[in-house]
């Protein structure tokens, strides 16, 4: 069964879905509580800040900065064989929130800690996009 | 009772470790139980209490009391803080001796997970272990993989606030392999320098292979009974003093760091007051190293050095073999063997007994032992002595 190993898609869940219904239309929709104020990553129902179940699905900016990253080189998965050597990022976003994500439109040698970035969206499947992160420029 | 012992360790057993195939982990655990209780002085009827430390595959489960032969246990629990759960288990250990629920407890960790087809990263990030469902789904998408991903990132982090160099990480490296080579347990004991840990490969920058831990197959149990009762066994009492842990939470908000600011902190403070010592009577460290860049961000942390002083501080050797900070003395994890938070642990044992043979140290009063679990998320402090008080 080796045919050209593709990317794992992940598959939405009842709990997950309005993230990646989101994600299908461009959006980043991200979790905010109304009692506290505070936006909160991945999902749950709880706050995690005050506990609150007033968690409400928001639009977030989509704007941040690097926070870290890393040059992946070692293949974990067959599907990201071809895809070596490639970027795993954490995003601080504007909203409080920190994300992993990987940075596209941008070289792995130019990026830098701190460098301000936007939010792009990514088909990986026939039904499913993921959020990326680009460098804004100018 | 501050500065009193909490409980004793009397008995350590190591197994051979590495590319071991064709048994179990509790095959390797039961060996493991078996040397220690030889090592104590002790047999299997005497042990009324067992805790396993939960491995990765999940097949050290409860009912590997069923395998070992035990019976009529009053203590038994598998625990899970990951790398940190050495010290958790030595928490519940003691308190439970000293509630008189147990008297002589068994600690137990064992793992398998290498096989002829199965390397040290696909044994802990292959795809069996990343499910697709939900946000979960999201690490895999992005090819974020394990741990090896994350603590690059951590030291990364590190390395832009306060210039460390990966040429630190490298010394990191270099005076562990030394230690290694001084110690029979150890599985990587050919010569390693500088210039070797630069050419080797990239894993996930700026993490290189000899940056990270390796992967085993094997055990190491201790076991662990009163002060007074570890009086009259075979070996030198080995006394815990002081414990404790810190789980600083996730790394998925904007306010937290643990990549560069972890739970060593507040463990240590805990644990070096209810030991009542100070960091000036530690003779040897023996922490966690599933990365070079671990043992740097403890040593900051448990406040060695200045926060971001951590690549300066180890950068003349002072953690290898004359240094006057003599740190995984086995060869850690690093070269040594993995056994999580039981390589610190082990060794810490040996070093406190005296019995390190070419690679004791001199100083062996107070021995500081850390445990790191998750991504830098738990940490656990344990300090030993060869006394019974710090007084």
């Amino acid at each position: 069964m080796s045919q050209t190993a593709t990317k794992p898609v992940p598959v939405p869940d009842q709990i997950s879905a309005p993230f990646f219904d989101g994600a299908r239309a461009g959006r980043l929709m991200l979790q905010h509580c109304a009692a506290c104020a505070a936006w909160s990553f991945p999902v749950r129902e709880r706050c995690p800040h005050c506990f609150a179940t007033k968690l409400e699905w928001r639009q977030a900016s989509g704007r941040g900065s690097l926070y870290t990253f890393t040059v992946m080189h070692q293949v974990m998965n067959p599907g990201f064989a071809s895809a070596v050597p490639y970027n795993v990022a954490q995003v601080d976003l504007v909203e409080g929130v920190r994300m992993t994500s990987n940075i596209v439109g941008i070289s792995n040698d130019a990026l830098r800690v701190g460098m301000l970035l936007e939010v792009v969206f990514e088909d990986v499947g026939e039904h499913v996009s993921i959020p990326k992160f680009r460098p804004v420029v100018g | 009772m501050p500065n009193q012992s909490k409980g004793a360790i009397v008995g350590l057993g190591v197994t051979p470790m590495g590319k071991i195939y064709g048994r179990r982990a509790v095959d390797f655990a039961a060996e493991a139980i078996g040397l220690a209780l030889d090592d104590a002085g002790l047999t299997k009827s005497d042990v009324d209490g067992l805790l396993i430390n939960a491995n990765i595959p999940g097949d050290m489960d409860v009912r590997s009391q069923m395998v070992l032969g035990f019976e009529n246990l009053t203590l038994v629990n598998v625990m899970s803080a990951y790398g940190s759960t050495a010290g958790s288990m030595m928490q519940y250990a003691c308190m439970a001796i000293r509630e008189g629920l147990a008297n002589v407890v068994v600690l137990v960790y064992a793992d398998a997970p290498l096989s002829p087809t199965r390397g040290a990263g696909q044994s802990y990030a292959g795809p069996h272990r990343f499910p697709l469902g939900g946000m979960v789904g999201l690490r895999a998408a992005y090819g974020n993989f394990g741990a090896n991903p994350e603590y690059a990132m951590a030291a990364r982090r590190h390395m832009h606030l306060y210039g460390t160099t990966t040429e630190q990480f490298g010394i990191i490296a270099v005076g562990q392999r030394k230690w290694a080579q001084l110690s029979p347990w150890a599985q990587m004991r050919s010569p390693m320098t500088l210039e070797d840990h630069h050419a080797s490969r990239f894993i996930a920058e700026p993490l290189r292979l000899l940056d990270c831990c390796l992967v085993s197959n094997g055990a190491v149990a201790v076991i662990v009974t009163s002060a007074e009762r570890a009086r009259d066994l075979r070996q030198p009492p080995v006394n815990v003093l002081g414990y404790a842990q810190c789980a600083p939470g996730d790394n998925l908000r904007t306010d937290r760091h643990p990549a560069v600011e972890t739970g060593a902190r507040k463990s240590g403070e805990i644990a070096f007051r209810m030991a009542g010592i100070t960091r000036d009577d530690i003779g040897t460290c023996q922490l966690y190293d599933c990365y070079t860049y671990t043992v740097l961000v403890t040593l900051e942390d448990y406040g060695f050095c200045a926060k971001g002083e951590g690549g300066p501080f180890v950068a003349d050797g002072k953690l290898g073999p004359g240094g006057a900070l003599p740190t995984n003395t086995g060869g850690g994890q690093l070269s040594g063997y993995y056994m999580w938070a039981f390589t610190p642990l082990s060794e810490a044992v040996v070093q406190a007994r005296g019995q390190g043979g070419e690679r004791q140290v001199p100083r062996n009063d107070f021995v500081l032992v850390s445990g790191n679990g998750g991504i830098l998320n738990y940490h656990s402090t344990m300090i030993m002595s060869r006394h019974a008080s710090a007084s």
